[in-house]
This record gives structure tokens, sequence and C-alpha cells, in this order.
């Protein structure tokens, strides 16, 4: 048997003809000779992970033609195979996959000098400036097709194959649909020979990109396009393809069996995504953002699975106090938890691959990875992420994440396990082709050296860089190079020295000593010898060790880092570490605001079992639980906010037509808005998250509880009615835009608005039957509300534009629930009545823009004498934590009694939002939404001691001041481990802050362009 | 003529029409009001009062209960047992009568344009016949601050009686002090949406203060040929007959606004001091007073204190810092002044602590105490009474209300309406 037995240090020689040869392209035309080579190697005696979880050692890897032949423990070399003699030391992994990338995409660019970007500047683009048979929105890009407009960029492999990739999926990062990506090896040579799966998946986002469209502007715009497009998508394939020609929504058809990939921005947008994924039967892979251990239960709920970036942020300076105040608390401990989240997700049994998107140095990815394992990730759960995880959702299992004869040659040779502290790569193979990234045969040169330079003697310390000891504390950076047996080496002979001293000779791998021949400073040849005397990191090598195993037993265990501070709900200051849960509680001898015929009732008890009022009245039975000493206290019913815009995420109006039914708040409700919590503390229970006031017809409300830390669809009031904003004057005609260009821009406009979409939606109703029939989500709102299944809020100030919608709601047969604001309700309020048209309005708001010039504080006084049902609201994140007071102020404007003005926060609210029977006063079967008070609600000096909901005590006073303590105690904890990571050498941040969003109706920036 | 009025006559207010457009004429009789609450506003309270007032100047205030008055020698006896006595409230930082619909930018007169402005005066800009004004009145603010706005040096405030014919009647101290915005420590990036540290903080600290050290030198020039406007209008700062005021909130902002006025020795008040609990003894030890913003609003960061813009008051107090409230920018917001003080009070304030806060400690802040501010012999006739506890919303109903012993129209444009409204539907109100 002849074996081409080769010297390792020739191989390298050989790899760069490989380049040329192998990788020739059939149908090209060839210039010079044919040298077609079959590539055929075997590794011996390697420790080869032939798949995430498969572990042989002594075995031998046969590659031919760029595929595996064979791979095993005991299989011959083949004959003709070039044999690369591992000798035991080296280790082999299937090549590693990045699961989301732009890699040698063209970036989108936004067009200039459109409309969109700024509102109150430009005009609106209504429809998408992409020329031809496209969709009508400019970022649903179904259509693209990443392969066709992929070229091979050699920089941009190199970096992904130093660290270990040899395969990435790669699309047009821009566009809320993307089109399909393409899945890639990280090869060089030409594109024809990388491309692996042309069409990979189809990806979707809720980022608009460079769309310079107005449309959607919020993220519930994006969300309601989302489901018009499904839909359409499905109108198309059954009857629309008929009649007309859509290039988009054939494509979106056509892509629609591929793995589903949605880029989120965080947690919430993941509950977001697959919430709507699930209305039409799609798990969507999830591109997080790292903090998905935030809300783990209810993404699990959904079972999807993910690609994570590993953007662990570092520390923060917090050297100044007065600067760390600025940091708030969920940033600190997001820092300590994001290198958790790998772990608790696969703990949670969350499949996801990875991707080193958004790292600056994709040498951070092996940091972070060797973190994530700290944290509790196994190194078979890692190392699932980087090869099975990826091949398997990309559905090319079949040819990579593993090695098996016929799949193909992608893997690397790394000097040690890959997740060590010191381990190398030497080669990364991709396609049966070798990119050498260390040479196989570099000695392990670490230890310390007696060197001698002529007559000169240095010690020389060698621990991955090299120095030479002066004493304890000095050194001198030694300058070197490796190549091939030779090795340089210069440095200056002492600190002060200027001058370098050159050196160049050979290696040794049996004596481990080098010599050779050097220059002096003064330019003499001298010889050196450099002769090893120990190995210099022995003992911490020990200790490190030692540790190793320490955190191998937790990771057994599964357990996280035990020094974090624990996950909270919401993840901020005030949120729970633990859920507050239902208690059976006895209020006693509190003063009762009933709401009900009883009226206030003194000295009166209050029981509360299994959520509900159970009884009231002066001695009912307590069944256990807690007793409430409610002594000089006034309980009340919580209260309700009929018109909020706290709670909501990225965008409360979806500004871009003049109706938007199509949109609902509830579809981003956000549960982790602090404004919850300081709410509660102010008794408020229930809010109704209003659409903003940007168009005739808005979008669909949400009725929540404030239920403080659970995830947004357990806020949302069960069963509640579904609600619309309209909304009439000033914001609707666009008073304070320079240059509207957005019908209305008058009163007159805003009527015709209404008379045209309520014929439309009859004509629309007229056609359902019909099988062609397309369902488009904004008239069928319009329609629900035809139809009585959902009530309008309309925000309204003055009385010639009240009058007009109640004039054509009569007749066009439909009714007005709410007039919001309603500012001049008192100059129409027989009227309201007798439409049947409740009213919810500031207490004392005026003067803030013309429309409200004549607004009165009595205006509440007269709407209610006069039968109209009345509340006071707060469409502000500030006063609602007061509502008690606004209540007050119908006391002192307009002589209202005590008992009747806290029903205008309480149960008017509650009438008009059609939740009475669960809320609003305080009645045996109603839900336990109580506040109790400190002193009668409507005084100055009230103060809400306890408020609950459910019978679930969401603040205490005394409990929130022991949360302040806690608060401080975990900022100070983990501000000092911040300094101690910046005082062992790790990177620190400044921080930058994010805006606060505090909502108000005529907000209306665009919340879509990232 | 003698009259002696029991109770008052609402309706009678009600039915008055648009009395608020005429200004009320001097005091031309002595008046008396018997029997109730005095807070006087330093603190001090007499549960059953006699307040005598004459030509606009207060010249009685004792205890009914041992001392008696000659009932003949005033023409105007109001008994008010149980009901609540008031020095007018002051709104510092108002924008009362520059601005009279915020979203109209043509009512506008707040914003100059420029970042230095020192010559900028407000009064000349102070409309008395904003609408605005009767309805603030109402709740007991009877004096307030008119204050510019925008860029670094916005302009001088004056402060006025809410009860006028034409500025140059209302005006009660000119162009006393100077407004400047201090550099925001912190910067808000539109584009990446982030906040981050205003990296030019140090150098424009360094242009304010720059700027002071110029007009210094500007005025202790003996031979100036060229006048410089801004400059002299700085004149004030340096010889102690203006204040500077400064809008500052953070902490490192407010030490080092309070130690820069302090080396150029200016008399600097803080308005804003959203963090000022923090530095409490500083101030104190600083002699610094603060215009606090008003309780009602949000704490500032997620991890505050949910309770936080509420009890800095009280804070403030128990260090025995000099403080008043203001409501920031909306005029029509000017009228919750009273309730500012009364939410403190939930959270600690002392109750006629927080009368003080509205009335004698803003005067003294102001620098006006010594004409008004509290029921003093010899001070303005400048007060209300209320049926009830003025700081509660349900107690602050003025039944009268005196300027300079004028007794001034409590009808206001609203109450009109309501009246209007109220009528036509044949409502009943009282």
């Amino acid at each position: 048997m002849i074996k081409k037995q080769l010297q390792l240090s020739t191989l390298t020689f050989l790899f760069s003809l490989l380049l040329l040869s192998v990788q020739a392209q059939i149908t090209f035309p060839q210039n010079g000779v044919y040298d077609n080579r079959d590539g055929h190697y075997a590794f011996t005696n390697a420790t080869i992970y032939k798949s995430f979880n498969e572990k042989i050692e002594n075995a031998t890897l046969v590659i031919k033609d760029g595929k595996v032949v064979a791979i095993g423990s005991r299989i011959p070399v083949p004959e003709g195979a070039v044999v690369i003699d591992l000798k035991n030391k080296k280790t082999i992994y299937p090549g590693f996959i990045d699961m989301y990338s732009s890699y040698g995409i063209p970036e989108a660019k936004r067009e200039r000098n459109s409309g969109g970007a700024g509102y109150f500047s430009a005009g609106q683009q209504k429809l998408s400036k992409k020329k031809g048979a496209y969709s009508w929105n400019q970022a649903l890009k179904p259509e693209f097709r990443a392969h066709e407009h992929f070229t091979i960029d050699e920089k941009a492999a190199k970096d992904y194959r130093d660290n270990g990739f040899s395969a990435v999926m790669t699309h047009q990062e821009d566009g809320l649909s993307r089109g399909t990506s393409t899945f890639v090896t990280l090869g060089s040579g030409r594109e024809h020979t990388v491309l692996l799966k042309e069409k990979a998946a189809h990806v979707l986002s809720f980022k608009k990109g460079v769309s310079t469209q107005s449309y959607p502007g919020s993220l519930m715009g994006g969300i309601a396009l989302f489901r018009q497009t499904y839909m359409d998508a499905k109108w198309y394939q059954e009857h629309g393809h008929k009649n007309e020609k859509n290039i988009s929504l054939e494509a979106w058809n056509e892509i629609s069996e591929l793995p589903q990939i949605f880029d989120v921005r965080d947690k919430l947008e993941v509950l977001r995504a697959a919430k709507m994924g699930k209305e039409f039967g799609i798990n969507y892979i999830f591109k997080g953002n790292g903090d998905e251990y935030k809300r783990l239960q209810e993404i699990k709920a959904f079972k999807p699975t993910f690609i994570l970036p590993l953007n662990f942020p570092s520390a923060y300076d917090v050297e100044d106090p007065y600067d760390a105040m600025a940091i708030p608390l969920s940033d600190m401990k997001h820092w300590e938890l994001a290198p958790s989240n790998p772990a608790r997700l696969a703990n949670a049994g969350i499949d996801f691959a990875w991707t080193t998107k958004g790292l600056k140095k994709k040498s951070t990815f092996w940091k972070n990875i060797k973190k994530a394992i700290k944290q509790g990730l196994t190194e078979e759960q890692a190392l699932k992420a980087l090869t099975h995880t990826p091949a398997q959702l990309m559905g090319v299992a079949d040819r990579i994440g593993s090695l098996e004869a016929g799949k193909l040659a992608n893997f690397l040779i790394t000097s040690g396990n890959i997740f060590g502290e010191k381990t190398k790569i030497h080669h990364n193979w991709i396609n049966g082709k070798v990119f050498v990234l260390k040479d196989l045969e570099e000695p392990d040169m670490d230890g310390t050296y007696a060197l001698k330079v002529g007559q000169q003697n240095f010690e020389l310390v060698v621990d991955g860089k090299m120095k030479i000891k002066i004493n304890d504390t000095t050194s001198i950076d030694v300058k070197h190079n490796y190549s091939k047996g030779l090795i340089t080496l210069s440095f200056p002979p002492s600190k002060e020295e200027t001058k370098i001293i050159r050196l160049s000779g050979t290696t040794s791998d049996e004596d481990k000593t080098w010599s050779g021949n050097a220059t002096t400073i003064d330019g003499n040849w001298v010889s050196w010898t450099a002769t090893r005397t120990g190995d210099k990191k022995e003992k911490s090598k020990e200790k490190s060790k030692k540790k190793g195993k320490k955190k191998k037993d937790n990771k057994k265990e599964g357990n996280q880092d035990d020094a974090s501070g624990p996950v909270l709900y919401p993840f901020m200051a005030h949120g729970w570490s633990k859920q507050p849960t239902q208690n059976t509680y006895l209020i006693k001898n509190a003063t009762v605001w009933t709401n009900e015929q009883e009226g206030i009732l003194k000295n009166a008890d209050v029981l509360v079992v299994n959520g509900k009022i159970s009884a009231i009245g002066n001695t009912p039975k307590a069944q256990g639980g807690q007793i409430i000493d409610g002594t000089g206290m006034h309980l009340t019913p919580g209260i309700i906010d009929e018109h909020s815009h706290i709670a909501i995420s990225r965008g409360v109006n979806e500004c871009t037509q003049e109706s938007t039914a199509e949109v609902s708040i509830g579809d981003v409700v956000n549960s982790e808005d602090i404004n919850i919590y300081r709410q509660l503390a102010g008794g408020v229970t229930t809010a109704q998250l209003l659409h903003g006031s940007c168009n005739p017809i808005g979008g669909q409300s949400a009725i929540i509880k404030l239920r403080w830390g659970l995830a947004p669809e357990a806020m949302k009031l069960e069963g509640a009615p579904g609600f619309i904003k309209f909304a009439l004057g000033e914001n609707v005609k666009r008073s304070t835009w320079n240059n509207n260009d957005r019908f209305p821009g008058t009163r007159m406009g805003v009527e015709q608005v209404y008379r045209d979409y309520f014929t439309r939606a009859k004509e629309y109703s007229a056609k359902k039957g019909k099988t062609d029939h397309r369902v488009d989500l904004d008239l069928e709102t319009v329609l629900e509300v035809l139809n009585s299944e959902r009530f309008i809020t309309c925000h309204s100030y003055v009385q010639s534009e009240i009058n007009m919608l109640m004039k054509v709601a009569d007749e066009m047969n439909f009714k007005v629930n709410t007039f919001t604001h309603i500012l001049e309700g008192y100059k129409v309020a027989d009227k309201m009545a007798r439409h049947g048209a409740a009213g919810s309005s500031f207490a004392d708001w005026w003067a803030y823009k013309y429309e409200v010039i004549h607004a009165i504080p009595y205006n509440g006084a007269i709407m209610h004498r006069e039968g109209v049902i009345t509340s006071f609201n707060s469409d502000d994140a500030e006063m609602a934590r007061r509502l008690n007071q606004e209540a007050a102020k119908a006391v002192k404007y307009g002589g209202l009694s005590e008992e009747d003005a806290l029903k205008f926060v309480t149960l008017n609210p509650a009438i008009m939002l059609h939740i009475e029977d669960r809320v609003g006063s305080i009645k045996v079967g109603k839900d336990a939404d109580l506040v109790l008070w400190s002193e009668n609600p409507l005084s100055v000096y009230a103060k809400a001691q306890m408020t609950f909901i459910d019978g679930i005590k969401y603040f205490d006073r005394k409990e929130d001041e022991q949360k302040r303590i806690e608060i401080s105690t975990e900022r100070n904890r983990l501000i000092q481990k911040m300094l101690a990571e910046k005082k062992g050498g790790g990177k620190t941040q400044a921080f930058k802050g994010r805006r606060m969003h505090h909502y108000h109706c005529d907000d209306m920036e665009d919340e879509m362009n990232d | 003529m003698k009259y002696i009025i029991k109770t008052l006559l609402f309706s009678f207010v009600l039915s008055s029409g648009f009395a608020q457009q005429t200004p009320a004429p001097p005091q031309d009789q002595a008046i008396a009001i018997i029997g109730a609450i005095a807070h006087i506003g330093d603190g001090k309270v007499i549960q059953n009062s006699i307040i005598t007032f004459e030509n606009g100047k207060i010249t009685n205030v004792a205890d009914a209960s041992t001392v008696r008055i000659d009932r003949n020698k005033f023409g105007k006896i109001i008994e008010a047992g149980g009901k609540h006595v008031y020095p007018g409230f002051i709104a510092p930082g108002s924008q009362l009568g520059l601005v009279e619909i915020g979203a109209v930018s043509a009512t506008r007169d707040a914003y100059e344009l420029g970042d230095l402005n020192p010559n900028i005066r407000s009064i000349i800009a102070f409309n008395t016949d904003s609408e605005v004004i009767p309805t603030t009145r109402n709740n007991g603010v009877l004096l307030a601050q008119i204050t510019p706005r925008g860029g670094w040096i916005s302009g001088q405030s004056s402060i006025v009686e809410l009860d006028a014919w034409n500025w140059e009647d209302a005006a009660y101290k000119i162009d006393e002090g100077i407004h400047l915005n201090w550099p925001r420590i912190s910067r808000w990036s539109w584009r990446t949406q982030t906040v981050s540290k205003n990296k030019d903080y140090d150098k424009q600290v360094t242009e304010i203060e720059d700027y002071l050290t110029e007009a210094r030198a500007y005025i202790d020039a003996k031979n100036r040929l060229a006048k410089n406007l801004k400059f002299e209008a700085m004149r004030g700062l340096f010889n102690g007959s203006k204040k500077l005021y400064i809008h500052v909130n953070d902490i490192k902002s407010m030490t080092q606004a309070v130690l820069i006025a302090k080396k150029h020795k200016i008399r600097a008040v803080l308005v804003g001091g959203r963090d000022s609990w923090m530095i409490a003894d500083f101030l104190k030890e600083n002699n610094t007073a603060v215009i606090l913003n008003k309780a009602h609003d949000l704490p500032p960061t997620v991890d505050s204190d949910i309770d936080q813009t509420f009890k800095t008051a009280a804070i403030l107090q128990k260090a025995g810092v000099l403080f008043c409230f203001y409501m920031g920018d909306s005029p029509m917001q000017e009228r919750n002044l009273p309730f500012q003080a009364g939410h403190a009070v939930g959270f600690g304030l002392d109750k006629e602590a927080a009368v003080s806060a509205l009335s004698l400690n803003a005067a003294k802040i102001l620098g006006i105490d010594k004409t008004v501010g509290s029921l003093t012999p010899g001070k303005d006739a400048t007060l209300f009474i209320s049926t009830g506890d003025a700081l509660d919303y349900r107690g602050n109903h003025l039944e009268f209300a005196f300027i300079r012993g004028k007794e001034i129209s409590l009808d206001d444009k609203q109450k009109a309406l309501y009246r209007k409204y109220s009528k036509k539907y044949n409502h009943k109100i009282k």
C-alpha cells in the first residue's frame, strides 16, 4: 500500500493551490490546462465531534470532492488520500452556522426628499414608490430574492471564518417583509459554489426600514398590515389572481412554505408576533434580542424557536454616583442576567441557533458564549446552537450541521475543546477546502525561558504574549512572530532603552530550545539561545481547572450564577420578584362608598373571596384570610380611567389615513410601563387605552386592568367589549401642520369621511356573502360599529361637530357611545342625552388650543344634570395618578354631591365602557377592585393605602416603602459588582437612556423607522 | 354707610355678568372681617380673628376673643365665622397674560428669539385682559410673577397684581429678576432615541460664567462709550437689586449654579429644583431658595420613588430651605397652584407651611415680602375669604377677594357660560 505521507509543513502550500482547482465551475470556460483534483484527505488520530452530542476519540475523517466520505474510529485510510496526522492533539468540529446576517447582500438605500419621516414638515406618501405590479406598501417586499443579489464578500467571509463559521443565512435587512433569505457557505471562489439553499426562509420584521411610505407609522399599524396581507394573499390565491396581477402577493404565497423568520426588537414583540402568527397558523422562528428571559413563561407557551444574538451589554460607568442615578435598575440587572438568557431558554426546552449580528467584533461572540456557559448553558447545548439547530431550522441538516458520509466537508480543526479558554482554531474547512487560521504545527510555546543574547541574559515569559521579565512588577513587551519553524523576536534590552535587539532563529519541538542569530542595539551579530526552564502558568492553570470543575457541577444542576439577582416582573424597578396572589380579605370598619343604592356606609365591612366581593355589611363572616382594619379609612371601587394612553408600545396614533379602523391598541399593550404601578398608587384599577386623535376613524382600543407584573394579554379585561376611537376637530384637520395634504382639512370634510365610510361599510356588508369577497379589515371594523358590536369613543370639543356626528349616526343607524374630552358637551347636553351618548371630560382643562376656549369646569356638572352619563378622565400619565382629585373638582365647580362626584371616576366610566357588571361599584358578586384611602377620597390629602384588583393586592403603601429599600439595595449591589468588573479590567460603557413615552392624543411621530 | 353682610349671596355674583372686565376701584371704606380662621402666612393661625384694612393696607389682625373693635368705624363688616382668610396666593414663574391659547402662536408671547436676552422685559407684553386671569384669581391666586421663557437667558420677569386696567396699572415690582436656563446635563438624540450626557455641558457652563464676568467688567468700567443694552439690563444683578432665577433641576447643575452665583455675589433662586431634596442641607447652608416645580408631576426616572414629586416640599421644609411652588408652562393650570401645596401636605408638608409656601415664602423669594404675602398690619390688604380649606378642592370657594383693599370681582367667563347654559336647561344652581 502506498501512502502519500506528507509533512504538515508542506500542506499549506498545497492548500493554496487547492483554492484554484477544486472550486472550478463546470459551466465556465477554462483558461489553460485542466487541473482537477479530488481534494482527497484523511485526518487521522483526531477527536471528532460527529455532531453536537456525538464525540469519538482517536478517529479518522476522510473527505473527497468537498464531501465527507467516511468518519469513524476504525476506518482505514484510503488509497490516494493525503494523510494529516492530528496526533491525538486536535479536535474536529462540524463547521458553525450564523443564522442571521446580511453577508454579501447590498444594503437597501433610503430615497431622499420623500414624505413619511418628518410628520409636520413633509406631506404624506400614501402609496409605494416602487414601480411595477407590486404591493401597495413599500415595506412589503416578499418578491425580494436575496440569492439574486448575493456576491461573495471576501473580507466579511474571512471575519466569519476566523471565528469558526462555515455557513450563514443572509438577507437584505430591510422592511416588514424582506423576501427570501439565502443560505450560503463562506467559501471563496464563485457565488455558484457557495449558494447552499437559494431560497432559505421568508424574513419579516416590525421595522419599516427604508420605506418612505407613511403607512404604517406605528407598531399596531404594522401588525394590522401583516394581518391584511395574510388575508389578501389567501384571497389572491383563490380569487384575486383572476382579475389582477400582484407580483408581491404571488411571491408571498410562493414563499409561504419556507421557514418564516421574524426579527423582533424585544421580548414583547416576540409575544405580539407569535400571537399574530398563531392566527394564521404560523410558528415563527424569532430573531430575538437576548431579553427573552424577561417573559420566558409566556414566550415558551408559543413553542417558538429562536435565533439569539450574544449581545451581552458591558458594565456601565458608575464611578460618578450622580451619573449612575440615570441608569435604570432594569439596565443594570440586564447587564447581570443577559448572559443567563441562553441557559434559561435551553432549560425551558426552547431550541435556538445563534448569530453574531449586533456585535461590533465577531470575536466577542466567543467571549460571550463562554459567559453563557458560565451561567449554566452546557457545552452540548452551545454546540447544538452552533451546528445542529440552525441546520435543522434551515432544512439543510442533510448536508451540514454534523459530519457524516455524504455531507459537506465543512469542519474545523481546533487545538482542543472549542469552549476552552486558550483553544485556537487551526483550520476552517469549507466544502472540502481549507482556510488556515493558525499553523497546525505551531508549537505550544507557553512557559519560561532563559534567554541568552550574546553575553546578555534575560528571563523570557510566554503566556500567549511574550515578555521579558525585569522584576515582579516590570516587564518589557516582546514582539514576535512564528512561521514554519522560524521564530523572530524583537525588544529593547531595558525599559529605558529605545533601541531594539532583533533575533531570528529556529525552534525545536523535542527539547523546546530556540536558537539563532541576533543583531544587538549596536548592529553587531551575536548568537542567541532560549532554553525552556518551566511551565510558568502551571499553578494558575490548576486553579482554573479546579474552578472549571466547580462550575461544571453547577451546570449539572442547571444553576445560574448564584450571586445574580432575581428576574423581576415586569423587568424594572418596582417589578415583582414574586407576583402577588389572590387572598381572602376582610376589610373592617371602613367608610364604604358603594356607588349603589346603599350609598356611603359608615363603619362597614367588606369581604373579598376568590377575587370577588362576597359580602358587604357590618358583620359578614370571615372565612379565614386576612383582616384589614379600615378604621378611619374610606373604601371605594377602583378608579376607572376612560381615556388613557399609558402602557402602549411604539405609537399611539396610526396617523396615516383618514380611517385606520384596522389597527388595535390591543396588539401593542405594554406591560412594562412604570405608569401602571404609579397609577395603582393613585387607586386606578381599570383603564381604556385609546388610539390617538389623529384621524376621523382611529384605531381600536384595549381595556385593561392594571395587573402590574402580568404580561400584556393577561392585563386585558376578559370579555370587555370592543371600542374604537373616532376624532373630530383640530387634530383631525391637522391645524398645527405646516402643509397638511391628507383629507380632511376642515370640519366639513370630517363629516364627509364618516358619510363615505359608513356608506362603503354598508355596501361592503352587502357583498360579504359572495365567494370572491375580499376581507377588508378597515371596513370590517366600521361594520362592527354599524352592527352594534363595537362602541365608539369620540374625541370631540365643539358643539357643531358633536351635533354633526350624532346626526350622521342617527341617519346611518349607529350610535355614538361616548364623546371623550367633549369640552363643549354642556352646550349640547340635551341632544347628547337624547342620543344616549355618554360624556367623558377633563375636569378643568381649557385654553390650550383654540377649540377649547369655551371649555368650562362646570361641563361635567351640566352634562350630569342633563342626564348624560358623565366621567372625568386623564388622557395623561400624571393626572391619572390623582383622578380622585379630578373628581373633587366636580364638587368645587358645579356643586355635585361627593357621592356623584366619585362616580365620575368609578361607576360612570364603567357604565360607558359596558363593564359595569364587573366593576365600578362595591356590590356582592362584582370584581374585588377596591381602593382603601387614608381619608375621604375627594380630599386633596387622601392617599390610596391599598389597591386591589380581582382580590389581589397590587399596591400597598407600606410594601411600597419596602420596595424602595429593595430597589436601593439591589442598585447598590449591582453598582459594586460593576465597579469590581471595571477594576478587574472588564469593559465598561457610558449609559444611554431611552426616552420614556408618555403619550397623549396628538403624539404622532413615525415609530416604525427602527 | 354701613353694610352688614352675613352670608355671601353667590347668585348676586353669578348674575353680575362679565364683571371681571372691570377692574375694581380703590378701597374707599374701611373693611373688617370678623370671626374667620386667619391663616397669617407665617405659619400662625388665629381661629377666631378680626382683620381690618383701610386705604389698601391692613390695619389690624387680632384674636376676636380678646380684642374688640368699634364697628361704626367700618364701612363694611364681613361676618366670616368658620370661614378661612388667607393672604393672596402668589404664582411665580407664570406665563399668565403672555400666553392666551397654547396652540395658537398668535397668542403666544413668552419665547423670544435668541439665546442671551437679559434685556427682554415680560411686563410690557402682559395682557391684563386675558380671560385666564379671572379663573386663576378665583382660586385665591392674586399676584403673579410674569416670566419670559426660552434661550439661555430668557429675560426679565415682573410681579403683577391680577386685577388691573393695563400693565402699568398691574405692575407690582418691575424687572425684578433675570431668568437663566442652566445648560442641560444630558442630551436627547432624536435620531437614536436615546438620552446621553451633554458633552458640551462644561463648555456651556463656562460660557455662561464668562458672560457674567463680561457683564460685570462692562458695568464696572467707568467710561463706556458704546452701550450694550444686554449688559445694562444685568446691572441690577451685581448691585443686589435684581435676582437671578436659575431654572435648573439636577443635582450637579444645581450645585454648580449655587456655587457660581455665590462666587459672583449674585442673589440666586433656583427654579424647578427637581432633585433639590437630595441637596437640601447644601441649599440651606448657602441660603438658597427654591421655586419648586409643581407636585403634580411625574417622578424623574423609572427607579424614582413614585411619590417623589409629592414629597420634595416636605423634605425641603424639614431642612429649613425656603421654597414655594410654581405651575410651569401652562397658564390655565395656575388656578391649581393651591392644590400643589395641598397635595404636598398629604405627603408630610406641614399645613401652615404649605400656606406659607403659597404666600409669605413666595413673597420672600420674590423679594416683595415687606409689603405683601402675609396678614400683617402695614402690609397690603391683598387677601381672600374662602368658605373652607383653600388648599382642598372641596373647601376652595372664594367669597371675597381683595387686592390692596380693592374688592375684586369673582366672576369669570366660565361662570358666565355656566349660568347661561344652566338657564337654558332650567338647572337650579347655587
